[in-house]
């Protein structure tokens, strides 16, 4: 199963929803969609849904953290949402968990950069 | 009941859900709770990127080979292997967050990884002769049914 990834521009926020499996494969191929996305929306923070992202690996949390430093050189920030158990344990062990803010669904993680509903 | 398998496959980045999966299928014959299959999974991709992208510097040209092997009664061996450049120094490779690609956004979490998601993880490695990478997990026995 592989990747589909989708962008879609809420005020100032990118939303990110992934589907599939996030491996280094599939990683290469994010990095320069997303990328080329940051650059091209008017946008300062950041929304990644991972709610039917069935598996991850290192190559998952390396892609993360690249975006998240361009995110945050920006001023802006990343919120990861709809997070499973197995994949929160990576993050935890990678130590994102500390850096990265972590809210329940998208509506959430909405409300919490001020978009308005 | 002793069982194993090999798989041999091309160095390209592909490749790594089809390993992942296949070991997998291989490993539900000892009937793995879903935390371990995640784990098995994620180990075996660790690995295989690892030979993909250190191991052979991304040359598709190469083979990456799987054995798996069930000794006892639930004990899981899987050996992955390269023939690659070899790492120079496990220590520094074990290190977490470590890595000597950082320009590919490499998080330098694999092996952290490994020897977490498994009982025991083993590296031998050559410069120039390639990397085996060695991983023990005994999985549980008693299985809760839920009717």
């Amino acid at each position: 199963m592989s990747l589909t990834s989708s962008f879609t521009v809420k005020e100032n926020v990118l939303v990110v929803r992934l589907s599939g499996e996030l491996d280094h494969h599939e990683a290469v191929k994010l990095r320069e969609a997303w990328q080329k996305k940051l650059n091209q929306e008017d946008v300062k923070h950041v929304i990644l849904n991972l709610k039917d992202v069935t598996f991850m690996d290192s190559s998952g949390i390396g892609v993360l953290l690249g975006r998240y430093k361009e995110i945050v050189q920006l001023g802006g920030e990343l919120v990861v949402c709809s997070i499973n158990p197995s994949i929160k344990r990576i993050f935890e062990m990678s130590g994102l968990l500390k850096i990265i803010r972590l809210a329940e669904n998208e509506q959430y993680a909405l409300d919490s950069l001020g978009v308005a509903s | 009941m002793k069982n194993e398998m090999e798989l041999t496959f091309l160095s390209v980045s592909r490749n790594e859900a089809f390993a992942r999966a296949t070991v997998g299928a291989f490993v539900t014959q000892l009937d793995p709770t879903m935390d371990e299959l995640t784990e098995i999974k994620t180990v075996v991709s660790e690995a295989v990127t690892n030979a993909i992208i250190h191991g052979y510097n991304n040359e598709s040209d190469r083979h990456v080979k799987i054995k798996c092997m069930i000794q006892h009664e639930n004990e899981l061996e899987i050996m992955i292997m390269d023939e690659g450049v070899g790492i120079e120094n496990i220590y520094e490779v074990k290190e977490p967050l470590y890595t000597s690609k950082p320009h590919l956004e490499r998080s330098g979490m694999g092996f952290t990884i490994m020897e977490s998601f498994m009982d025991s993880l083993e590296i031998i490695s050559e410069k120039g002769h390639g990397t085996t990478v060695i991983m023990k997990k005994q999985l549980t026995k008693t299985k809760t049914v839920c009717h």
